[in-house]
């Protein structure tokens, strides 16, 4: 047949999650060094337990993409703690967004939910930056597809403010004030080669377009 | 914007291992309690069947509704010398609608494309006379890839009455695309006059083929679309080109069986080989929500289609006749 | 002739400056319907219209040996009026028209009805073409020998539409026309091998999933009919030759001395199977659109001659019958209006034949086969002096003044909403092609001035 085929453009399709690997932002200020990021989470890790008695029935959550491997970097320290796994999965929320008309339609997330499943357990979602809400509001609404959880709580590495929606995260890494017209750029070893949190120069949350809070990912979620 | 799936020919590479990566994601919601997602929700699907077709007709809405679409069912058994006028007038019935998206099946083919330049919404092919079937051939890959690991290099064996077979069409086009070796086995006289152009093998002996296939895939004989003569006796078809018990052996052990359906049980596929382990004829239904899943998600989600840009349904380009400009 | 036609013929024309056959610019006088004088700076007589001409290419007007003109029976598509104003806007002052009416013309009534229509609208000459069988039946003959003694006086005879298939029957209807020099146009499509064709068959018939129509269908009746006419001692006309096939078969029955004449059609001289793949039913067509390679052994045998002359096939339907699903539309391109065009790019522009050539080709040679050259017609009273009308001579002084005045150098983009016929069906709708037909007369009256009907 004399139909040419496209090679196509765009990113190489995968099953599972393959990432533009980001490049450190332009002009940005280093604010959490891999040191720090380190010891926030395990910090975090040590509030979870204290807050789940010692962690039992706790699922661990990573909203794609880079939710996942702080979900399961958490999931390895509670299991250093307990001695006993914590299960650890992934929820994309892509197909519960509230602006998915503003764009092209969106490559998905993989959702992966551990054989234990989430009825009854309490659901610990985990993401990078926390900013509108918008994504958790999302990931509140996928949850309730999927199950009935005893409770929900939220476990973020940065929380920059500017919230659209009454959602407040349970475990903060850390507090990060900015304005909106800055980007903050997470930066992890499982998906970028180095860990980093980065504040810098960045377009501003303008009407009608999607806010991300981080640059060069088109994909990622609006916080 | 690439707005309507009209031919596996539309797809990119890329296009094809979207959708079918974003029909692996769906697939788990047919496994939850609540098997609803609320992403297309206001949007309006059409369904525009023109032929009798229960199996497809009920996988479009089901794919739809899972997504939280509204759908609307047309059923019109149009004979074979309905006019098209009906055509166009119930595509402008539907641009009133304001429907987002039309799944059409019609016994001519060319009249998804012909449709496409009457509505504004996404045109989805489920199947066009004897011309293509891209979404199951989206679902056979769907289907290949899962229970065989991969589809590069794989070796995919296609038989029956290819000349009348959208689905041999739309397969062989996609399977090359997504880097799988094909070859087409079937009596002479069902192989369309130019096959030789195709991406894909030609022989006419089955069991030579088997041997070396990872996938058969079984075609229908097509009696209702056949005139006459092209081949002697339903039993020297079955003989030669069915797949047996007795042929089945010949398989490596890895290999799986395919047909698109309805079957002829005892014509084409034997009913013990139907029912065999090998043989993912039941599955291929379950995949077939996903993959059109899928599809609808990627055409109607976001603010346009999701697949490359080819212009397709779009403005006439510049074409060259013959040496004279055309506008 | 219409009694505004006679008044007309009274005026006598001078043209200033034309080009005729494409040659050295001279004045032609027109005038009691003939070429009175052709030389350079003529001086106009009293009363005398001037037209000027300058650099426009005159030919003898042009003769289409198949047109439907769907009168009566189809007159939603075409009728004899309109079919004619776009046949004179396309430079035409002679068509024949087929006879796959509704009645079918297979009695000398229903061709002499449409010969009266054709001198009522007094455009251009309507020679109707006789059919072959009763009702294109192809199983019996038609009363040939009354339509040919009718006042239409038919010498063509065809089923076209329908193959006259059953060779024992194409036999008879070769010997029977001997007996009044008529001649059979032969529609050549073996009904066997093309049962439910849509397209050509060849590399997009498999791609688009449309049943093809093979070559060999049309080839195979050619090689059997150029056999019973060398047989028979007859004359065959063979008509929209589409295949690179067809022309060899042709070129060998020519070298043989056989009586074989054929034709093509401007689009098949121009346009490729490859359109289909829109599934634009405007470019369905019987015999359909072939390859490349086609095209240019067609071009190349107009070129040489094996290929006798251009004849349009115009072909009307409703919208209704075309704006539809490919499989359910009707077959045909509508093409008397754009066909001087169309040769000019598909022959003229690319050097293969000049405009004595065009002259030669779509007025002289199909002019001769219709048999209106006065080759061998002595009655009939149609025009001035009792004398057959004539069509296809040289632009010599006591020629007819049947003419066309063409524009080579311009150009425009073919808008069919803008052409006379009554339907739309144009393949070359969008396209930008060379040429204009300024000015079309016949026997003297202009038909058409300035690019617009006369009258």
């Amino acid at each position: 047949m004399t139909h040419a085929l496209q090679p196509g453009a765009g990113s190489p399709a995968a099953a599972g999650a393959r990432l533009a690997r980001s490049v450190p932002l332009p002009g940005g200020k280093i604010v959490l060094e891999p040191d720090e990021i380190s010891r926030v989470l395990t910090r975090i890790a040590h509030e979870i337990l204290e807050r789940t008695n010692g962690g039992a029935d706790v699922v661990l959550l990573g909203i794609p993409t880079r939710g996942v491997p702080l979900a399961r970097r958490l999931a390895a320290k509670l299991t250093q703690v307990e001695g006993r796994p914590a299960p650890a999965g992934s929820l994309d929320i892509t197909m519960y967004r509230d602006d998915l008309r503003l764009r092209p339609a969106r490559r998905l997330g993989h959702t992966s939910v551990p054989a234990s499943g989430i009825d009854g357990k309490t659901v610990v979602l985990v993401d990078d930056v926390l900013y509108s809400g918008r994504t958790v509001r999302a990931a509140l609404d996928a949850l309730s597809d999927i199950g009935r959880p005893r409770a929900v709580q939220l476990a973020v590495l940065v929380d920059r403010g500017h919230r659209e929606l009454p959602i407040r995260a349970d475990y903060v890494g850390k507090n990060l004030p900015t304005s909106q017209r800055e980007l903050v750029q997470v930066l992890l070893a499982e998906t970028d080669g180095q860990d980093a949190v980065i504040v810098g120069p960045g377009g501003s949350r303008a009407g009608g377009q999607d806010s991300t809070g981080q640059p060069g990912q088109p994909g990622e979620a609006s916080r | 914007m690439k707005r309507h799936l009209i031919s596996a020919a539309d797809l990119s590479r890329d296009d094809a291992l979207l959708i079918l990566d974003t029909a692996e994601e769906l697939a788990q919601v047919a496994d939850r309690p609540i098997r609803k997602l609320p992403t297309l929700r206001g949007r309006t699907v059409v369904n525009l069947f023109y032929e009798d077709s229960t199996r497809t007709r009920i996988s479009f809405e089901a794919a739809a509704k899972r997504l939280s679409a509204d759908v609307i069912n047309f059923s019109a058994k149009g004979s074979s010398v309905a006019k098209g006028e009906s055509l166009k007038d119930t595509a402008l019935t539907l641009e009133a609608m304001g429907a987002d998206a039309v799944v059409i099946r019609h016994p001519a083919s060319g009249a998804p494309r012909r449709l496409a330049n009457w509505v504004r919404g996404s045109v989805v092919n489920a199947g066009d006379g004897t011309h293509e079937h891209p979404t199951q051939a989206l679902l056979d890959a769907f289907t290949m890839r899962r229970r065989l690991g991969r589809l590069e290099g794989l070796r995919v064996t296609i038989v029956g009455d290819v000349l009348h077979s959208r689905v041999a069409r739309s397969n062989v086009l996609l399977l090359r695309t997504l880097g799988a070796d094909v070859t087409l086995v079937a009596p002479p006289t069902l192989l369309p006059v130019a096959v030789s152009t195709w991406p894909c093998e030609v022989s006419y002996d089955l069991s030579g083929t088997l041997p070396k296939s990872d996938v058969v895939m079984m075609l229908r004989v097509q009696a209702e679309r056949m005139t006459a003569a092209y081949f002697p006796t339903v039993r020297e078809y079955s003989r030669r080109y069915g797949l047996d018990a007795g042929r089945m052996a010949l398989l490596p052990d890895h290999a799986i069986v395919m047909h698109p359906g309805p079957m002829n049980r005892g014509v084409e596929i034997a009913a013990e080989v139907a029912d065999s382990s090998r043989s993912t004829i039941v599955e291929q239904v379950a995949n077939g929500v996903s993959v059109r899943m899928a599809v609808l998600y990627l055409l109607l989600s976001g603010a346009g289609s999701a697949l490359d840009e080819i212009g397709l349904g779009a403005a006439p380009a510049e074409t060259q006749i013959a040496g004279v400009t055309a506008r | 002739m219409s009694s505004t036609t006679q008044r007309n013929a009274g005026q006598t024309w001078l043209i200033r400056g034309a080009r005729p056959a494409g040659g050295p610019s001279a004045d032609l006088l027109l005038s009691d319907g003939r070429i009175a004088e052709v030389g350079s700076g003529l001086s106009a007589p009293a009363g005398a219209q001037v037209l000027d001409a300058t650099g426009l290419i005159a030919l003898p007007g042009l003769v289409d040996l198949h047109t439907h003109l769907r009168e009566p029976g189809r007159e939603d598509a075409e009728t004899v009026e309109t079919g004619t104003r776009a046949a004179a806007l396309g430079g035409y002052t002679a068509v024949h028209a087929m006879a796959n009416t509704d009645p079918v013309a297979d009695t000398a009534g229903v061709v002499e009805q449409i010969w009266r229509l054709g001198r009522e609208a007094g455009l251009c000459d309507v020679r109707p073409v006789g059919a072959v069988t009763v009702g294109l039946g192809g199983a019996q003959l038609a009363e040939l020998g009354a339509m040919a003694d009718s006042a239409a006086r038919v010498r063509v005879f065809s089923d076209d539409g329908r193959c006259v298939s059953d060779a024992a029957l194409m036999r008879r209807a070769l010997e029977y026309v001997k007996a009044f020099d008529g001649v059979i146009a032969q529609h050549a499509q073996e009904p066997r091998l093309t049962d439910g064709a849509q397209m050509n068959e060849g590399e997009m018939s498999g791609l688009l999933g449309l049943s093809g129509w093979p070559a060999v269908a049309e080839e195979a009746i050619i090689a059997r009919d150029c056999l019973l006419t060398a047989h028979v001692g007859s004359a065959l006309h063979i008509c929209h030759v589409s295949t690179a096939g067809s022309v060899e078969i042709i070129r060998w029955a020519k070298a043989k001395g056989w009586r074989v004449t054929a034709e093509v059609t401007p689009h098949h001289l121009l346009l490729t199977d490859d359109l289909a793949a829109s599934y634009d039913p405007v470019f369905k067509v019987n015999p359909p659109l072939r390859t490349r390679a086609d095209v240019e052994a067609l071009r190349a045998a107009l070129a040489d001659g094996t290929i006798d002359c251009v004849a349009t096939d115009h072909a009307p339907h409703p919208v209704e019958d075309k704006e539809t699903e490919w499989q359910v539309a009707a077959f045909g391109m509508t093409g008397l209006e754009t066909a001087l065009r169309v040769v000019h790019a598909a022959m003229v522009e690319t050097g293969l034949l000049d405009w004595a050539g065009v002259a030669d080709r779509m007025s002289v040679r199909p002019a001769a086969i219709g048999q209106l050259n006065g080759g061998t017609e002595a009655r009939g009273s149609d025009g001035p002096g009792g004398a057959a009308p004539l069509h296809g001579r040289a632009l010599e002084p006591g020629a007819p003044a049947s003419l066309v005045l063409y524009d080579a150098a311009a150009r425009s983009t073919i808008d069919p909403a803008q052409q006379a016929s009554r339907s739309r069906n144009t393949p070359f709708a969008g396209l930008e092609l060379p040429g204009q037909v300024v000015a079309t007369f016949l026997r003297g009256a202009p038909t058409v001035l300035d690019g617009k009907l006369a009258r």
